[in-house]
């Protein structure tokens, strides 16, 4: 099958201090594909290499090939806001904006011209916080704030925002460190469902979520990407020691 | 150290707490006693201008009855018109020296007044019953009850004309419309402050015009947009050393340059607001970049996530958020404009100006600089206007503030 996102010896560095050394990773389509690893090891500077977020910093330096579907996303041709628009993101901490659920999820839609009509727009609210597993909490309180609602609602409704423009690739930067276990779930169930449509890559710090979530593994550990494989084999039978150091607790 | 007591819960069980509770309720007198003290030098400060200046608000007048014959005959000369009804309403005034005594009663300029109060009347009665503004001597010694160190200017005639007026309840007291409405004037009882009170309008409009939309915009690309170099540090550098210039330079370079180089208008509010706007701009900067930095990150990263463009992100989510706090800013600022004199001096401003500015082109006082020319008048009188246009420019400021306030609760309230 070919992959969604394919790196290939991929180095960052923040100034003078190199982050990540030579990662290369592919990523399936309609999967979920989680990057676990200790505090610091380099999992959420990859993710955010995956929709260019990393361009903000301006010390940030990028080298390798990153390509979605074959084409590079780093090319000079290539516009990040049509990329982000193909590769959405929810972030570790819930950031609705501080307006109402209605217009946090009609944002996106909106500045990329995707509704026609009052109509069309409500319809993408709807499907979009329906998908996120919100309509039902929200449905009679869409004028009310964003803010308002609490931790994992929030985080849901981002999930609504980022997959109001279609993407075809979710980027979830640690989705659940703010959440309690309830709410941990609701978001782990909602992830089942959406990799049917999306393709999904989480970073967690939690070894139990990428086991219950993800298909497939990839274990940083000092910005070296370490071992990658299929979930349910690298938490049984782990090929370098370091993972098997890190899953049963011994590091990290 | 003393035995401890571990089963107590009391205060005393634990060494050393006394101390520290007394420690905290020192802390407590000394914070009162601070805000106490500058309370009381508040209340003091504007109890002594309200008390000194309201009575410019008012006008003291007096009732003159003008037989319809001498209306007939000198209707359309008020000013002899005047001089013939004073000496009419007043017994005795026979001589040369008597009769100036008796103009010098009303009014300087009272004339119009009697001639709009016949007017208004319509009457045909064979007597017309108008009040008309006293002298200032007269008003100023009818506040203050006719105390006698005000008395000293009159004569023992005056004093018993004075005496017979107040017998025969012919004075009265009267909201002073002239005074927020006329110009200025060099005669205490027609001067005004409706002309600095415009000029301060129009002044004002044109700073925050300018200095609001250049300072915001400067702040967002600052802040936003400009790469993080050397040129941009000193620029922020140099923007905060601005803030602290002496704001009588930022009026030598207004006369410089807005008045020899461009030539405007001298004395304009135009270029009046041009040179407070100078003065404002850093400290709206400051500000404006200091509520954008108070804007989490995390609302430019969920805009930019989505595929918002930079300046999609900041003039939707970032800006909206950080306008109550530049609104307080520009506010500052704009006080800070307010009352500010030394500039405008500069540019000739402090030109005694007679007739309301109709326009941003047209030579103008300003509220402080009228304070300043009032103050250095020698008429006892001027120092009542003095401390009434002190009132205004409080009141200006505090209608100011408000509207600030408000703006800035509807702002946030919104998000």
């Amino acid at each position: 099958m070919q992959p969604k996102i394919l790196a290939k010896n991929v180095n960052v560095a923040y100034g003078d201090r190199q982050t990540l050394f030579g990662i290369d990773l592919e990523i399936a389509p309609q999967k979920v594909t989680a990057l676990i690893g200790p505090s610091g090891c380099g999992k959420t500077t990859f993710l955010r290499c995956l929709n260019r977020m990393n361009d903000l910093i301006p010390t940030c330096k990028v080298e390798g090939t990153i390509t979605l579907d074959g084409q590079d996303i780093y090319d000079k041709s290539v516009d990040v806001e049509v990329l982000r628009r193909r590769i959405g993101m929810v972030f570790q901490k819930a950031n609705p904006f501080p307006k109402s659920i209605y217009e946090n999820v009609a944002y996106g839609p909106r500045i990329h011209g995707l509704a026609k009509t009052k109509a069309d727009l409500d319809a993408i609210v709807e499907k979009s916080l329906r998908r996120a597993g919100l309509w039902d909490e929200v449905h009679d309180r869409l004028d009310s704030q964003g803010t308002g609602l609490s931790g994992g609602q929030q985080q849901r409704l981002c999930i609504a925002r980022a997959i109001a423009i279609e993407p075809e690739v979710i980027l979830m930067d640690e989705p659940c460190s703010a959440l309690d276990p309830i709410a941990t779930a609701k978001i782990e169930e909602l992830m089942n469902e959406l990799k049917q449509r999306y393709t999904i890559v989480i970073v967690t710090h939690s070894m139990q979520q990428a086991a219950r979530v993800s298909d497939t593994t990839a274990f940083f550990h000092l910005g070296y990407l370490v071992e990658t494989g299929a979930t349910a084999d690298m938490f049984t039978n782990p090929q370098d020691e370091r993972t098997e150091a890190y899953i049963t607790g011994r590091i990290g | 150290m003393t035995d401890t007591n571990k089963t107590s819960l009391t205060r005393e069980s634990l060494p050393g707490l006394n101390r520290r509770y007394r420690a905290e309720r020192r802390f407590h007198l000394v914070g009162k006693m601070a805000v106490a003290f500058s309370l009381a030098f508040l209340t003091f400060l504007i109890g002594s201008i309200v008390y000194q200046g309201i009575g410019a608000f008012f006008q003291t007048e007096v009732r003159l009855e003008v037989p319809q014959e001498m209306i007939a005959e000198h209707g359309d000369d008020g000013f002899t018109l005047l001089r013939q009804s004073m000496l009419h309403n007043l017994p005795d005034a026979k001589g040369r020296s008597a009769r100036r005594e008796a103009y010098k009663m009303a009014g300087e300029g009272s004339d119009i007044e009697l001639l709009s109060a016949i007017a208004d009347q319509q009457t045909q009665a064979a007597v017309v019953t108008v009040w008309i503004p006293v002298s200032d001597d007269i008003d100023m010694a009818y506040k203050s009850d006719f105390a006698p160190d005000m008395l000293g200017s009159f004569s023992d005639r005056q004093k018993g004309w004075l005496d017979t007026w107040v017998a025969d309840d012919r004075l009265r007291m009267s909201f002073n419309t002239g005074f927020l409405v006329n110009g200025d004037s060099r005669d205490p009882e027609r001067a005004g402050i409706g002309g600095a009170l415009m000029g301060s309008i129009f002044t004002l409009v044109v700073c925050l015009v300018l200095s609001f939309v250049i300072g915001i915009l400067a702040a967002i690309y600052l802040e936003e947009f400009a790469p993080k170099n050397k040129l941009t540090a000193f620029l922020e550098v140099n923007i905060n050393n601005l803030a602290t210039v002496p704001s009588i330079i930022f009026g030598l370079l207004g006369l410089a340059v807005f008045l020899n180089t461009f030539g405007l208008p001298r004395s304009s509010a135009l270029v009046g607001g041009m040179v407070l706007s100078l003065m404002t701009l850093p400290t709206i900067i400051i500000a404006s970049r200091v509520a954008l930095q108070s804007v989490p990150p995390s609302i430019r990263e969920a805009a930019l996530g989505l595929g918002a463009t930079h300046i999609q992100a900041v003039f939707h989510h970032v800006l909206p958020l950080a306008l109550p706090g530049m609104l307080t800013g520009t506010i500052l600022g704009m006080a800070r404009a307010l009352g500010e004199t030394a500039p405008l001096l500069m540019i000739g401003m402090v030109a005694f100006i007679a007739d309301p500015p109709s326009s941003f082109m047209d030579p103008t006082s300003a509220l402080p600089v009228q304070v300043y020319l009032w103050a250095d008048s020698p008429e006892r009188a001027f120092a009542e206007k003095t401390s009434g246009a002190i009132i205004v420019l409080l009141l200006f400021l505090f209608v100011m503030n408000l509207t600030a306030i408000i703006l800035r609760k509807k702002l946030e309230k919104k998000w």
